[in-house]
């Protein structure tokens, strides 16, 4: 064991010994080396100045063979390399005149360059390119964010350009979605090009290299928006919303990119003013076209109304005439409501601009569309009521009993219906005040109560005047002792029947006062024999009057003061009512100023009769017919000289035959 | 006793404020003229009876210069015909207005008018309407008959008429004056008259139209009156239940229109010296008295010269404005006539068909709001 260790220690010392031979010798290797390496790594060093001064040598050659070749990025990466260095030793004049080749070349590459850009044509990508050359080359930025500008002004005035022809004075435009379509993609995409080019070239130049940006875009911007606006405006005289709202939704949503990239040109401001001012122009149209939508249904009414009857055949009933008036009116408004609904739709790009939900829904559509309407057609309806009666009466009654049902119907129901519909399908958000459903109620009540006071007027002036001439033209002392009724009386209550069968058809038939048993019996003998004595007695003394006015006098403080021309309700007795007392307080007063002979007398005596046998079963208090009736025969019997009336039986079977 | 017409006297007793006031009445026979005094102060009225042999009365005017002379338009029966003819009268003189009435009580027998004079043959056709020269001496007087205008000059005390000059309506169908008035202005050379439902204008010069209000009303126009203070205005009512005031010189348009009353309108008056009261009479039984400052001749109230300050802006504070100031019912029922007293310009009277004659007086507050 002892000899095994000392063995191996023997054998370690051995290989210390070799190990230390070894590291010497290799000591001794490497320092033979150690000048050898030193002259590699001098000749490596020369070797790559040369190689530089090589490439500097031939620099000019090879740039004018990358300008030859049209490489100018190689070119411009060559000069920005060597520049430097030339520039650090352009003391020496080898250097020197390696430089000035180059500056030569640089300045034939910039011009090439310019030249390139200047020619354009080759689209914006390679633009940017060259502006970014040149920029490396180090032209100065100043000019060139001019010049790139410039460039990009000529290329999208030229859109512009190709735009306006084809807005052109001759109508065979494309239709409004394809002009916004181009303008779209052709100037706005341009735009946001140049925009973005310039944005990356010239981020450098800071707030006010983005300013000109702005002020470049605002300018052309605002052109093209005119030219926009000149393309919609010819859209408005057509009819297809749709058509429409998608045109503007695509010039909106082209719009937004160079929006978002311009926010200081404010382009997507300008946009959506115009979608704005587009919009409301739609509803005034969409309120005219109502408008006149409603008139043309009126001219309809009149036409049918003035066509005349076709003997057997009946032409449409007043009923039916309103029944179509109504319905084409509110399908009008429907289809408005519903055109204009485009606007607002979700999908469409600017539906979610604070005006579209609240001011558009609330003030546009609402107030000024729907209400506007309703409004215009009161209007319409009411200016019935002022001209005739001075010009002649050229509005047929009919068409005013028509017009106050319809005013009368939108009353009751579909005023609060449309503009429910108008609530519901335009959510209206906006917190500005409307006009309440009970105002515009109570607007369209008191329209249709003056057309129907009106039509009541018109229709008692052509019975009064009918009246009047029969009895203004009679010569009523020699007339012979009558054995009929006149013409006239039965023609009045022929039209009368007729004007109770006209508004029978658009009015209900209303309340009367509870009717005595046999109403049509009464005569007026009651009249004949009370009120004789003393009255026409030839002993005329001063005091008489006093006596004989007493008595009816009397009866006058009992009854009620007949209001002639009193406004009248919704109903066909009250119309007729009206329309029988204007008649008879015109005969009245017509009887007055007559002088009657005793046959005279007797006649009025048998027309009243016949009035009044025909007449009570149309108004609503028949005490009221009696009551005028006796004032006209006791007014004749006052006008008559000889007043000796007609037997009530006499009276009762001339009624009966005639 | 239909009573057709009032006027009243053109006159002032300087002692008491009496109302005289001539009423007619009507019998188919003979007609009876009612001459009534109404004593403002002891609000006493008077009436005497007067006879008017001829016929019915339609019409009745009191000569502005003698109080004893009044032109009717009368209804005669001749042969079953009516003619309506006119005629100039004499007053008694003891029942001459605002004369020493007679002690005797209304039962008395009535006194007959003296005839002065008629108005021509009835040839031109029905005499509608007889109108006196306004500010003239008594000589001078229209009558409107059918279509004609003519003008007479009453001559030897009256008792002579002479047709001085004529105008007539010439047009389709049969054209009818209903009534006709004459201006107080332009040294009374203009006369207004009315048919159917236009106003005419004429000079009575050379009577001729100068203006024509054409459909004035919707129907038939029933009355007119002058403004007494403004040259140009002229009011109008008719059956079309309004009342019209209109400036002569533009004659499309009415200046105002009043739709008070509900029936036709018979008649219409100026107050003679405050021309915005205005009074109209309708069918409706109604009496409404307007007041119509903004077309007036004195728009912004009466003019103060030299009272202070205060009062002046007080009134500019409260701007007029047209109202009516009353209606009156009292009567039952169509009132055919109005007029205002000539005397106390704050007095009218009334008349309705069924012989009733009311007289009422401008409410006291008005009344002293215009004088102060």
């Amino acid at each position: 064991m002892k000899n095994d260790f000392r063995k191996m220690e023997d054998e370690m010392d051995r290989l210390a010994t070799n190990m230390a031979v070894i590291t010497d010798f290799s000591a001794r290797i490497s320092a033979t080396l150690q000048d050898r390496h030193e002259r590699i790594t001098k000749l490596a060093g020369v070797h790559a100045l040369l190689r530089k001064l090589q490439f500097l040598f031939e620099l000019p050659s090879r740039l004018t063979k990358c300008v030859e070749l049209g490489a100018y990025g190689q070119a411009v990466r060559y000069q920005g390399r060597a520049r430097a260095v030339l520039q650090q030793y352009q003391h020496l004049p080898s250097f020197r005149a390696i430089q000035d080749d180059c500056q030569v070349i640089t300045a034939r590459l910039a011009q090439q360059l310019r030249q390139r850009f200047r020619e354009g044509g080759s689209g914006a990508p390679e633009q940017a390119e060259c502006v970014e050359l040149l920029l490396a080359l180090g032209e100065p930025a100043e000019e060139l964010c001019e010049e790139f500008l410039a460039h990009g002004r000529a290329r999208l005035e030229e859109e512009l350009r190709s735009l306006e022809a084809e807005l052109g004075p001759s109508p065979p435009a494309p239709d409004v979605l394809e002009f916004t379509d181009r303008g779209g993609s052709g100037f706005v995409g341009g735009l946001c090009q140049v925009a973005a080019a310039y944005q990356e070239l010239f981020a450098a130049q800071g707030p006010a290299g983005a300013e000109k940006l702005a002020a470049f875009a605002r300018e052309l911007g605002s052109r093209y928006f005119a030219l926009v606006e000149r393309r919609l405006a010819q859209e408005q005289g057509g009819s297809d919303n749709s058509l429409l709202v998608r045109a503007l939704d695509r010039f909106h949503r082209r719009l937004r990119a160079p929006g978002a990239l311009l926010a200081a040109a404010g382009l997507a401001e300008a946009a959506t003013e115009i979608v704005e001012r587009v919009a409301r122009e739609r509803l005034g149209q969409h309120l005219q076209g109502l408008q006149s939508a409603f008139l043309g249904c009126l001219t309809d009414v009149r036409q049918a109304l003035a066509a005349p009857r076709v003997a057997g055949k009946e032409g449409p009933g007043l009923a039916e005439l309103l029944a179509n008036v109504a319905s084409s009116t509110l399908g009008h408004i429907k289809a408005s409501l519903a055109s204009v609904h485009l606007f607002t739709a979700k999908e469409v790009s600017f539906s979610n601009k604070p005006y579209f939900r609240g001011e558009f829904c609330s003030q546009g559509v609402r107030e000024s569309l729907i209400v506007g309407f309703i409004r215009s057609m009161c209007q319409t309806a009411q200016n019935f009521c002022e001209s005739p009666g001075e010009k002649g009466g050229a509005t047929p009654p009919a068409l005013l009993l028509l017009l106050s049902r319809l005013c009368l119907d939108y009353e009751t129901a579909t005023i609060s219906y449309i503009l429910t519909l108008t609530d519901e399908q335009f959510l209206v958000q906006d917190q500005s005040p409307v006009t309440p459903v009970s105002t515009l109620c109570a607007e369209a009540r008191e329209t249709a109560r003056r057309l129907l006071t009106h039509y009541v007027k018109l229709q008692g002036l052509v019975i009064s005047q009918m009246l009047r001439k029969s009895v203004e033209t009679r010569d009523w002392l020699g007339t012979l002792e009558p054995r009929n009724v006149r013409a006239v009386m039965k023609r009045v209550v022929e039209d009368t029947t007729a004007i109770d069968v006209q508004v029978g058809l658009l009015y209900e038939e209303g309340v009367r006062k509870a009717q005595s048993s046999d109403s049509s019996k009464r005569t007026f003998s009651v009249y004949s024999s009370s009120r004789q004595q003393g009255r026409y007695a030839p002993s005329y003394t001063p005091s008489a009057p006093m006596d004989t006015n007493l008595l009816s006098n009397i009866q006058k403080l009992f009854s009620e003061r007949i209001d002639v021309f009193s406004p009248v309700e919704f109903n066909k007795v009250s119309v007729l009512t009206g329309i029988i007392k204007i008649s008879l307080k015109t005969l009245l007063e017509c009887v007055r100023l007559r002088t009657f002979g005793r046959f005279g007398l007797q006649q009025v005596q048998v027309d009243c009769h016949f009035l009044q046998l025909y007449l009570w079963r149309f108004v609503a208090d028949e005490e009221l017919v009696h009551l005028l009736l006796d004032e006209v025969v006791a007014s004749a019997a006052l006008r008559c000289p000889d007043p000796v009336p007609m037997e009530p039986s006499v009276v009762e079977v001339i009624c009966e035959r005639g | 006793m239909i009573i057709s017409d009032l006027t009243v006297d053109k006159r002032v007793n300087v002692d008491i404020i009496s109302i005289p006031l001539k009423i007619i009445q009507k019998s188919m026979v003979i007609a009876h003229i009612h001459v009534i005094d109404f004593d403002d102060e002891n609000n006493i009225i008077n009436k005497n009876v007067l006879l008017h042999q001829a016929g019915e009365i339609w019409h009745i005017s009191a000569s502005p210069a003698d109080k004893g002379v009044l032109a009717t338009c009368y209804n005669k029966t001749a042969d079953g015909k009516v003619v309506t003819c006119a005629a100039v009268w004499r007053m008694p003189a003891e029942l001459e207005p605002g004369g020493h009435e007679s002690p005797e009580d209304a039962a008395s027998p009535a006194h007959a008018l003296e005839l002065l004079c008629h108005l021509g043959p009835a040839a031109h056709g029905s005499t509608a309407c007889v109108a006196w020269e306004p500010a003239g001496d008594g000589k001078r007087v229209i009558s409107l008959a059918d279509n004609h205008i003519l003008l007479w000059d009453l001559q030897e005390s009256s008792s002579q008429a002479v047709l001085a000059s004529s105008a007539s309506l010439e047009g389709k169908g049969q054209l009818k004056f209903t009534t006709g008035r004459w201006s107080p202005h332009h040294n009374c050379t203009q006369v207004a008259t009315a048919n159917d439902t236009a106003v005419r204008g004429w000079d009575t010069r050379t009577m001729s139209q100068i203006y024509c209000i054409e459909s004035a009303h919707g129907q038939l126009v029933r009355d007119l009156d002058f403004n007494p203070n403004k040259q140009y205005y002229l009011a109008s009512c008719g059956d079309d239940c309004r009342v019209k005031f209109w400036d002569t010189r533009n004659v499309t348009e009415p200046v105002k229109t009043l739709e008070e009353h509900s029936h036709w309108v018979w008649g219409v008056r100026y107050n003679h010296s405050h021309d915005q009261l205005v009074l109209t009479g309708s069918s409706d039984s109604r009496v409404i008295l307007s007041n119509m400052v903004s077309i007036s001749s004195e728009p912004f109230g009466h003019l103060v010269d030299d009272d202070d300050l205060s009062e002046q802006e007080e009134r500019s504070q409260e701007p007029p404005q047209d109202s009516v100031i009353a209606t009156y019912e009292e009567h039952e029922d169509s009132v055919y006539a109005v007029d205002w007293s000539s005397a106390d310009p704050w007095l009218f009277a009334s008349l309705s068909y069924d012989g009733r004659l009311v007289i009422n007086r401008v409410p006291r507050a008005l009344k002293y709001h215009i004088l102060l």
